[in-house]
Parts: structure tokens; C-alpha cells; sequence
């Protein structure tokens, strides 16, 4: 089936490849048929990198975890259920570190895997799911999810990438959201257009300013628990995220004096060296620097919050990943037997795991942290 | 080295306390504490910074602090402004100079 076929099945209202639909800077790795569409060759660029330390010898991310004193990572209480539901995205974003876009109909997790997840989910005291793709909504099973998740007592938290509420099939999506109490955690690079526009395609922040009205009209940000709006931003370069604390007074009194919005907290995430934004670091010539400069900024005291430790992820076809960026990179869980699904999760076995760290775990350890809920130090 | 400015020095700053390091050390103390987060927020300060490398016309503090403003969340417009500040500043000093200068001439000129 071509995506435009697909996109009119599932009734969106508009195609997903066409602009009107979402901004699209550039295309996936996939449909491009570029090498870094292999995880395995993200691996092997990141393993090239020059990174030697003061004595000259290669710098690993568990050999600096080692030296700092913080010994291996080790699995914490599990806190949060990370499902991805799919790669299809109304956008394609130049930092994706999902690979994710309008073409990525081959990345869609079945019903079945969907009902595995929520068998997994009982087995585990897990008091949140976060919900993330590509751009979760357009799964056709989304809103199932959600109500399966919030019958069972959850914090649901769908991450969004605030254009696809425009969508004509959406318009009713932020009140069903608020109705459910479900979070809603979403993209915004910056507060201002110019940066946003670059990073994710001219019309993005028109868009998402206007998808943020919509939340609010419906009660979103307003210090409501029960309709938390929270922004996500992330460097729009090869530079570390700003310190969170500092720079939500600022986000909050621009967006308000500028558009009149509200929203309750940002989080600030560091990109990671993966995937579109892996290849722009490379094509841009920054990621020696960029990796250089995560490793100068590594802080100890940013261990013991990495996501690895309290998340599970389960990818759109149910394998079992310590992280998010473990998913995209294919390093799956190291289990006892081997990689691990989600229809044979054990959470005994699963809590015995060993993290598997390579040196994109640099991104989580630079400054102030970063993982899903934001700033880790 | 090629020239009198050596990018590397930068990275290597910190080495001007191999000379004093009791002075450097007194230094960078006061250094991190005039950039933390205080009645000012850690991200203007970065944008005064930058506009002061500019009316200093230090690249090493270009460089610095083109990263840190980007990296404390400043946009590439936000900094161009910074940057006008410092030369607007820069100009009207020049200028508002020209009263000495008029004040000569009318003493001096009949
Ligand atoms: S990338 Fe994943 S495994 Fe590595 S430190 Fe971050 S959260 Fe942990």
C-alpha cells in the first residue's frame, strides 16, 4: 500500500506526505535508502569518533562511569512503561532520532503486540505509561491504548509533536485527552520561530502555537494535574539543552506575553547522537565536537536519574529495550535467554538485566542530564 | 603558531595558571561566580558576554560565548540584537565623543 493510500484509509483528513499536513525539512533515512538507515552503521560512525583522553587512551561510556566512581548501571525500581506504538509521523523533523516521517507505514505495532504490552503492563507496579512514536496519535489503536491504560489506574502521557492535532481528524483529540487526565508532553525546540522553523520545517511554529491554544481551550497548563501540558525542548544544534529551572520563567512569560499561552513545566533534553540527528552532526562536521563535548560535560551526579533505570521500552514490534535510544540504536534488552518480547516478559529476569550502554550514553551524562522526564541532576 | 590568535587557546586557558596558579585559581572562582544564575538569569549574562566579546573584539570570547548562548537557550536573533547593543553602544561612544571634539573646535576657532 503507498503511504497516501494508507493515510486515506485511516481517515486522517489529509495525506500525511502533503506539507498542509505537517512541515518536512527533509525525508527519512529509510525512504532516502541512506547507510545510517542501519542501526548497525549508526553504531560503527559512532565507534569511529576520535575520543581520547588526557593519556590517550579511547574513552567508553562505562570506562568514564568506572572512573567517576559510579560503577555499572544498575536497574532501579520500574517506574515507567515506554510503548512505542509506531514510526508514521505527519512530519519529518531534521533532528528525529527516531527516523520517523509519513513513509514509515513498515513500523506499526499490530493489535496483537498492542494487547501484549497491556499483559506485560500488569505484570509490572509501573505507575506510568508514556506514549510515543513517530507521532503516537495517528495509530489507529491509539485512543484504545489510552483507555486500556487509564482503566488500569495509569498516568498516561502521550508525547506529541503538537501539529498533528491540526489534522481534521484530530480537532476533537485535545478535549478526549483532557477527559482522561492524560498528560500531554510536546516538542517545542524553541519559544520563538526562528529556531523552531529550523529544526523542524518553515509553518512548524505557527502550527504548534496554535495546536497549544487548542490544548488550553480545553484547560490545558493551567496547573490542572489532571490536564499537565508540558513542553519538551531540545538544542537546535550541536550544543547541550539549557538548564531547565533557568529557562522555564523565560518560556513561560514569552509564550504568554507573545501568544497568550500557558503551559505547567519544561523539561530540556539533550539530542542524542542518533539516527537524522546523527547524520546531521556528521554532514554538518560537528560530531567529533559534539561528542567531545558531551563527554567534557559528563556529570556523575546525572547517573543515578537515567531513564534505563526506572523505564522499560517496548519497541513497535514488542521488543523489550532498557531505553528509547537503546530501541533505536537495536540494542536490545540483555536478557538471560537473549533478546527479550514483550509476550515472554518476566519481570523478575527483566530486573536482573544488564543495561547495555555504548557511548551514545554520553548524551544522557552531559551537564544537567537528560532522559524522557527531562533534566536528571 | 602561525599567528597571534591560536584557536586551541581557548581550550587551553585554563593553563594560564601553570604562571600563577594561586592568581588564576582567585580567577576562575570569581569568573564562575559572576556567570551563575543570580538577580540575573546564567542566559542574559551569556548575552551580555557576547556583546561585550564584541565590543572587545576578543574571539576567544566570540567563540565562548556564541556556544553559550545557544547552549543557555538564546536564538541566533536574540544574539544579533546583543550584538547591536554592543555596537550602538560602541558608535554612540565614538559619537557622543564629538562634543570634546566641538568643544575644542569652538575654543580653538574664532
Ligand atoms: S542511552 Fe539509554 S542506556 Fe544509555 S545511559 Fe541513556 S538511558 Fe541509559
Amino acid at each position: 500500500m503507498t503511504i497516501d493510500a494508507i493515510s486515506e484509509a485511516l481517515d486522517y483528513g489529509l495525506p500525511l506526505s502533503s506539507d498542509d499536513a505537517g512541515p518536512k525539512p527533509t525525508r527519512s533515512l529509510r525512504a532516502r535508502r541512506e547507510p545510517l538507515a542501519d542501526t548497525s552503521a549508526q553504531l560503527r560512525r559512532l565507534a569511529e569518533v576520535e575520543l581520547i583522553d588526557a593519556n590517550g587512551a579511547r574513552i567508553e561510556f562505562e570506562r568514564t562511569l568506572a572512573g567517576a566512581g559510579c560503577g555499572a548501571l544498575l536497574p532501579a525500581a520500574l517506574e515507567v512503561f515506554q510503548i512505542n506504538i509506531g514510526k508514521l509521523c505527519n512530519m519529518t523533523c531534521r533532528h528525529c532520532h527516531v527516523d520517523a516521517g509519513p513513509d514509515r507505514t513498515d513500523a506499526m505495532m499490530t493489535r496483537e503486540t498492542i494487547d501484549a504490552c497491556l499483559w506485560a503492563l500488569d505484570k509490572t507496579d509501573a505507575h506510568t505509561v508514556d506514549i510515543t512514536g513517530g507521532a503516537a496519535e495517528l495509530h489507529p489503536h491509539f485512543r484504545d491504548l489510552v483507555e486500556a491504560c487509564v482503566a488500569r489506574g495509569k498516568h498516561v502521557i502521550d508525547r506529541c509533536n503538537l501539529t498533528v492535532l491540526l489534522l481534521p481528524r484530530f480537532h476533537d483529540l485535545p478535549a478526549w485527552l483532557a477527559e482522561r487526565g492524560v498528560e500531554v508532553v510536546c516538542s517545542l525546540p524553541h519559544y520563538r520561530r526562528l529556531s523552531t522553523d529550523r529544526q523542524r520545517g518553515d509553518g512548524t511554529y505557527e502550527k504548534s502555537i496554535e495546536a497549544l491554544r487548542r490544548l488550553n481551550a480545553v484547560g490545558y497548563g493551567k496547573g490542572d494535574p489532571r490536564r499537565r501540558l508540558t513542553l519538551m525542548t531540545n538544542p537546535v544544534g550541536a550544543f547541550l539543552a539549557p538548564a531547565q529551572a533557568s529557562a522555564e520563567p523565560e518560556w513561560k512569560a514569552a509564550l504568554a506575553r507573545d501568544h497568550g499561552i500557558a503551559f505547567d513545566r519544561l523539561i530540556a533534553l539533550n539530542n542524542m547522537p542518533i539516527s537524522r540527528y546523527l547524520e546531521w552532526l556528521d554532514a554538518s562536521g560537528n560530531l567529533a565536537a559534539y561528542m567531545q563535548r558531551l563527554v567534557d560535560a559528563f556529570n556523575p551526579a546525572a547517573v543515578d536519574g537515567v531513564m534505563c533505570r526506572n523505564t522499560i521500552s517496548i519497541s513497535w514490534d514488542g521488543f523489550v529495550y532498557d531505553c528509547d535510544f537503546n530501541q533505536m540504536l537495536d540494542l536490545s534488552c540483555a536478557g538471560e535467554g537473549g533478546p527479550m518480547h514483550v509476550r515472554d516478559f518476566d519481570p523478575a529476569a527483566f530486573a536482573r538485566r544488564r543495561i547495555v550502554t555504548r557511548r551514545h550514553c554520553f548524551g544522557c551524562t552531559a551537564g544537567a542530564g537528560s532522559s524522557c522526564g527531562g533534566a536528571t541532576a | 603558531m602561525s599567528g597571534y590568535f591560536d584557536p586551541q587557546h581557548l581550550a587551553d586557558f585554563t593553563k594560564i595558571g601553570e604562571g600563577s596558579k594561586e592568581l588564576a585559581d582567585k580567577f576562575f572562582s570569581y569568573y564562575g561566580a559572576v556567570f551563575a544564575d543570580g538577580a540575573l538569569t546564567a542566559r542574559e549574562k551569556s548575552l551580555i558576554a557576547l556583546a561585550v566579546a564584541h565590543a572587545v573584539q576578543c574571539p576567544y570570547c566570540i567563540d565562548a560565548y556564541s556556544n553559550d548562548a545557544l547552549a543557555k537557550g538564546a536564538d541566533q536573533e536574540q544574539m544579533t540584537e546583543a550584538v547591536h547593543v554592543a555596537c550602538a553602544i560602541r558608535g554612540g561612544a565614538s559619537l557622543v565623543h564629538g562634543l570634546q571634539m566641538m568643544g575644542h573646535v569652538k575654543k580653538a576657532g574664532m
